[in-house]
């Protein structure tokens, strides 16, 4: 790495503001940040802390309600209010920016190679013709398999990982100074994550060219950045290497961030505890295509033969990248998709139960999902979604009851009470996810199905919400099967992890030992991935 | 971003909580234009229905003597034609008029003769169209002058009248009366079987889907206008056909829409929660898939509504709509059209109410849209 | 593609095959017939006319009798017009209506798009209002009004263009009617455009184009633009067939001897071979300018590439 100290991008008093109709947003308070040559800053911070629209104010990316005032100097040159025709001179050849999305980031109607080949011929003149020939070697550069085939392909012919690395070679076309890389990894499974910061680096170990990481994950930033921004709420609250700030922190906030990171172990439940719930040889297919007259659908197998043993009081921890089945198991082990296989329930074999038979059993086997924004519905009162499950299964409640029930239910999961007469679009993705949870828990269940709990929340929310959870599988000696992608969450939650992949158990075992010794070499890239980038 | 993170213990409560639904109320009433829509169309709704309560004149009335006649704010007959009339009436009772003023809806007039008057020479004047009751005020010099008095026949045509000497005011508010009325209950009928339709097919989906969805797509397929015009014309004019037929015809694109917004909402995790929590299917019809396509379907409604006044109109324009002496906004438009160099204002003043009507539903659509989906700007 | 092409024909089949049976059965059970008249013919005339016309027959009979000549291209002739073929009048009057309406097309097509265009480009600047404005005119105010209205203005005031009729076939004569045609679907295209190009614009892609720092052109015509039309094309199959076959409305306006005014002529009359006639003329073009749609769609967008 280029080890100059020379400041290449100074930030000065920015700020972003947005008029709302109901007024204005003050998203950046005024920061100042500098990125010196060569080097890698992460800027971090979570939703809502303003760390994107830092940089899409430089650039001149603000959406049409937003503005940018301050100052931001790229080799001195003043870019904050530039007429566009200048700006353009910078953006896209000096400084250059990968973004969160690589499914919607490229424009779905051209070939990469065109797209890649575009800034290229507007920066340095020439013709497509031309610039086909450093296009294909910016795409072996990121590793592009074929590059000769793949240039003339389109977007959604490529994986999302592979289209991550078409936005590096489009940002590396014109030798730039800055590379500024928004979320770059967050939609991408970990393994595809591990490599693509991999290519990162190792690029800017050839080339020299500064890295500005804008990330949520405080993980990757660790083993990536040389240097940490932290922001909240549009303000820069801490900033210095990366070793000050995980070894020494001195704002209160991160040292909070730092300790949200999932940690502690729950106990294992008793060798002798019986089991729960059972599925043996689970097996779902789905219908691909098909219609009325086009004739044959293909099967595609989503679960294939996977056994699963839940006792009382433990937590199964299944994990996998997309794609891998788990979702769809665990709705399985719930006989809510249509699955082969043998289920038993405590003592009942439920195996031939169809939807009516199954419905008394609902109370006692809860699913939370992912998504604390889809799974409430936002037309309901805040009561009204979570004692629903009451109206099915205990009819004979009065109102009065059913209210009582709801305000034990939303203390227990740390809401205030009065939160039963508010609507889900005024909380927020924790709070949403904790009246998820009071939905599932005021029936008194046996078995609580997690799907990926805390996948859409910030870090330290997540950590809070795992508390929670761990706290009333104790109370209520609640069995769980914690579905997740997260590997330092499941790890903070599990007796037992099941690793899969394209729908079969790759390997499976004690928390500890899959952790510490794995035997498969997946499971391996999984750990390897999440836990030393 | 919206997401601020914060410790949920600490968040400060909000005083007021707004269900979605409300939250969409008050952005609607922010917006203008659609405020302002709304208004014309209670007016031209409180026009039509209320307003033949102040008119004297029924939609069938038909006045001989004001055939085709302009609009106006001055009674009809004016001064100088009643002068005339008086003037004829005089002649044929062989008396003089000396003087003549009409005040309103009563006349005074002063006759002389030569000899004493017959008070019977009142029967000429009540004889004519335009004069009744009349009586004599007074006599002077022997019965040789007269003062009369009585009452003047006199209408008010605002619009003027048609070719058939019916009053254009009337006819406004009626034909007001029957494009709304359509526009509403077929849009009603339209509504009932594509959210039914649409939200059977998408839910239960599948192969019953695709059987219902293929039949939609052959309707589709036949020429619309046409189908109602067959329908129409087979089946008679009566204006329950009428609105059952356009509503008939205008349910598909509503049960496209709910189905497309079914299918949507079955992905959600919401459902999902309710299939976890035992709901029935109907429960979760019910409960969370009608609730959850109501404001989409509002705001399609406020396009069906003058797409189905537009169609009605058309149908009168083409001579198949109600039935004379009924008539709507598109059969008195139709009219003017064929009166056009005659007579503009049987064509200028159906359009203006037909055209502002149609506006102000677009004003509210728009609105109602905004307001419901605030992303889209 | 060419498979493509083929099978869509094929499904065409069924399709056109159900709208002919829907019709025929739809207008054969309702009340009344072709010879019912106000005055009532005398019995034997009557008779003779009913066994001419094979009205006697039993309906499934008919039916078949219809089906079977029309997939020869013999709808039969027509029960009013007794001296022409359904046929014969629908040679005469599609041309006529085929060529106002393509003129309309592409006025609308042409002019709405670019409205649109400038519209979303210019969003709440007083220039949008104005189109959107216009375009609202467009759609609320309907073709019966405008026409005359147009005649009133441009032919009977300043006595500038005829007032109807086709004459020598020349523009002069088409563009009031032509005007009247396309303003709907001119209003229509613009707010279509206006909204998929405000879509097109803020989307991830158009950021990135723009992050690289390529001029505005680049952005809008090369990356923004194509994607903004696909809804554009879309539409334009239906509003092609609807064009193209003719307006009664706009054709009885000006009196243009097209076939659009068969619709109702035939339906009035209960004139059941024309009105055949014109529905499966008039399917047959929804369903040609479907495939061309379709087709032109998979140029445009490579996700749906029909190889």
């Amino acid at each position: 790495m280029a080890e100059t100290n020379e400041t290449i991008l100074a930030i000065r008093e920015l700020k972003v503001n947005f008029t709302t109709p109901d007024g204005t947003v003050n998203a950046v308070k005024g920061i100042d940040l500098d990125v010196k040559a060569g080097e890698t800053l992460a800027v971090v911070g979570e939703s809502g802390s303003g760390k994107s629209q830092t940089m899409m104010g430089i650039m001149g990316l603000l959406a049409g309600n937003g503005a940018v005032t301050g100052s931001a100097k790229y080799r001195g040159k003043e870019l904050i209010g530039l007429p566009p025709a200048e700006l353009n001179k910078v953006r896209g050849a000096k400084v250059t920016m990968i973004f969160q999305e690589p499914m919607t980031s490229l424009d779905p109607l051209y070939p990469i190679g065109r797209q890649i080949a575009e800034p290229i011929v507007h920066h340095r003149g020439g013709s497509y013709k031309e610039a086909r020939k450093r296009v294909l070697e910016l795409l072996e550069l990121v590793g592009i398999p074929e590059p000769a085939r793949r240039i003339d392909s389109y977007p959604h012919e490529l994986s999302g990982g592979q289209r991550q690395r078409v936005m590096i070679a489009m940002a590396l076309a014109n030798d730039p100074d800055i590379l500024i890389a928004d979320e770059p990894t967050t939609a991408l499974d970990v393994t595809i994550q591990a490599q693509i910061l991999k290519l990162l680096r190792s690029l800017q170990e050839r080339f020299g060219m500064a890295i500005v990481l804008i990330t949520h994950d405080l993980g990757i930033v660790r083993h990536f950045a040389e240097r940490v921004a932290v922001m909240r709420r549009g303000e820069v609250v801490e900033q210095g290497t990366t070793a000050d700030i995980f070894e020494r922190p001195t704002s209160d906030y991160t040292k909070m961030l730092l300790a949200a990171e999932p940690h502690g172990r729950k106990a294992p439940p008793a060798d002798t505890a019986p089991i729960i719930l059972e599925g043996r040889d689970v097996v779902v297919d789905y219908r691909i295509g098909g219609g009325l007259f086009s004739g044959g659908a293909s099967k595609f197998r989503a679960v294939d033969r996977v056994t699963v043993r839940l006792r009382e009081g433990q937590t199964i921890g299944i994990v996998g990248e997309s794609g891998s089945g788990k979702s769809t198991l665990g709705r399985a082990l719930l006989r809510l998709v249509h699955a082969e296989g043998r289920y038993r329930f405590g003592s009942t074999d439920i195996s031939g139960f169809d939807r009516s038979r199954m419905r008394p059993l609902r109370k006692a086997m809860q699913l939370v999902f992912q998504d604390p924004y889809g799974s409430l519905s936002p037309r309901q009162t805040v009561g009204e979604i979570i004692t629903e499950g009451l109206l099915v299964h205990e009819p004979e409640l009065g109102k009065a009851e059913r209210d009582r029930r709801a305000i034990a239910a939303l203390s227990e999961v740390g809401l205030d009470p009065e939160a039963r007469n508010r609507y889900p679009h005024e909380f927020s993705g924790g709070q949403r996810q904790r009246i998820a949870i009071a939905r599932a828990m005021i029936l008194k269940p046996k078995v609580v199905i997690l799907d990926e709990p805390t996948s859409a929340l910030d870090r330290s929310v997540q950590g809070q919400v795992i508390e929670l959870l761990r706290n009333l599988q104790m109370s209520h000696r609640l069995s769980y099967v914690f579905i997740s992608h997260d590997l330092s969450v499941v790890k903070a939650m599990s007796d037992y992890v099941v690793v899969m992949k394209d729908g079969r158990i790759v390997e499976e075992g004690e928390t500890d030992s899959i952790f510490e010794a794995p035997a498969n070499a997946y499971t391996k890239s999984l750990i390897g991935a999440a836990f030393n980038i | 971003m919206t997401d601020i993170a914060a410790n949920p213990l600490h968040e400060p409560p909000k005083t007021v909580s707004r269900s979605l639904f409300q939250l969409a109320l008050i952005r609607f009433r922010r917006n203008r234009a659609a405020m302002a829509g709304c208004v014309t169309l209670l007016l031209i709704a409180l026009f039509s229905f209320l307003g033949p309560l102040f008119v004297p004149h029924t939609y069938d009335q038909v006045f001989p003597s004001y055939v085709t006649i302009p609009p106006s704010l001055q009674p009809r007959p004016d001064v100088s034609t009643l002068q005339e009339v008086m003037e004829g009436v005089a002649a044929r009772a062989r008396v003089k008029l000396d003087a003549f003023t009409v005040d309103g809806q009563a006349f005074t007039a002063t006759i002389s003769a030569d000899e004493p008057i017959d008070p019977r020479a009142t029967r000429y004047f009540d004889r004519a169209n335009e004069f009744r009751d009349t009586k004599v005020d007074a006599t002077e010099n022997d019965g040789r002058v007269m003062r009369l008095s009585g009452q003047v026949n006199r209408e008010y045509f605002p619009f003027g009248t048609d070719s058939n000497g019916r009053d254009l005011l009337a006819r406004v508010m009626l034909g007001g009366q029957i494009s709304i009325a359509v526009g509403l209950l077929a849009s009603l009928v339209s509504l009932g079987i594509g959210v039914v339709y649409g939200a059977t097919s998408g839910y239960i989906g599948g192969r019953v889907d695709n059987v219902m969805m293929r039949f939609v797509e052959i309707l589709y397929s036949l020429p619309f206008v046409f189908l109602v015009v067959v329908l129409v014309v087979f089946f008679g004019r009566s204006f329950v056909l009428i609105f059952l037929v356009i509503g008939a015809v205008e349910w598909l694109d509503m049960a496209r829409i709910v189905r497309g917004q079914t299918l949507a909402l079955k992905r959600r995790e919401f459902v999902g929660a309710a299939q976890a929590l035992g709901l029935t299917d109907w429960q979760i019809i019910r409960r969370h898939i009608i609730p959850n396509t109501i404001g989409p379907v509002i705001v399609f409604v406020t396009v069906v509504v003058p797409k189905v006044i537009l169609l009605e109109s058309f149908l009168s324009f083409l001579g198949l709509g109600v039935q004379a002496p009924l008539t709507s906004w598109g059969a008195l438009i139709s009219e003017g059209a064929n009166n056009i160099q005659s007579a503009p204002w049987l064509l200028i003043f159906p359009s203006i109410f037909f055209v502002a009507t149609l506006f102000s539903l677009n004003f509210v659509g728009d609105g109602l849209r905004d307001a419901f989906d605030p992303k889209d700007r | 593609m060419i498979a493509f092409v083929l099978r869509r024909l094929a499904s065409a089949v069924p399709t056109l095959f159900i709208v002919v049976t829907i019709s025929f059965f739809l207008m054969r059970f309702a009340p009344g017939g072709p010879f019912n008249l106000e005055r009532p013919l005398p019995p034997a005339t009557m008779e003779n006319l009913v066994r001419t016309y094979q009205l006697d027959q039993p309906l499934w009979r008919q039916y078949a009798t219809y089906v079977s000549n029309a997939v020869t291209g013999d709808f039969g002739p027509s029960y009013v017009y007794k001296d022409n073929s359904v046929a014969e009048l629908i040679g005469k009057g599609l041309p006529y209506s085929m060529e106002l309406g393509f003129y309309a097309l592409l006025l609308a097509l042409i002019g709405g798009v670019a409205m649109g265009t400038v519209a979303a480009l210019r969003q709440n600047s007083a220039l949008d209002f104005g189109i959107m404005s216009l375009a609202t005119v467009g759609t609320t105010v309907p073709n019966f009004v405008v026409g005359p209205v147009l005649t009133l203005i441009f032919a009977i005031i300043l006595s500038w263009l005829p007032a109807g009729g086709w004459g020598d076939g020349s523009l002069r004569f088409l563009i009031l009617p032509m005007i009247a045609l396309a303003l709907p679907q001119l209003a229509v295209f613009a707010r279509l455009t206006r909204g998929s190009m405000i879509e097109a614009l803020h989307a991830d892609h158009i950021r990135t184009v723009k992050a690289y720092g390529l001029p505005a052109r680049v952005v809008v015509v090369t990356h923004a633009m194509r994607g903004a039309m696909l809804p554009v094309v879309s539409y334009l199959a239906p509003c092609a067939a609807a064009l193209l076959t003719g307006s009664a409305v706009v054709e009885t306006i000006f009196t243009i001897p097209g076939v659009g005014r068969y619709f109702v002529l035939g339906a009035i009359n209960r004139d059941y071979t024309l009105v055949m006639g014109t529905v499966i003329l008039i399917a047959i073009f929804v369903i040609v300018f479907n495939l061309l749609v379709d087709i032109l769609y998979g140029l445009l967008d490579p996700r749906v590439r029909h190889d």
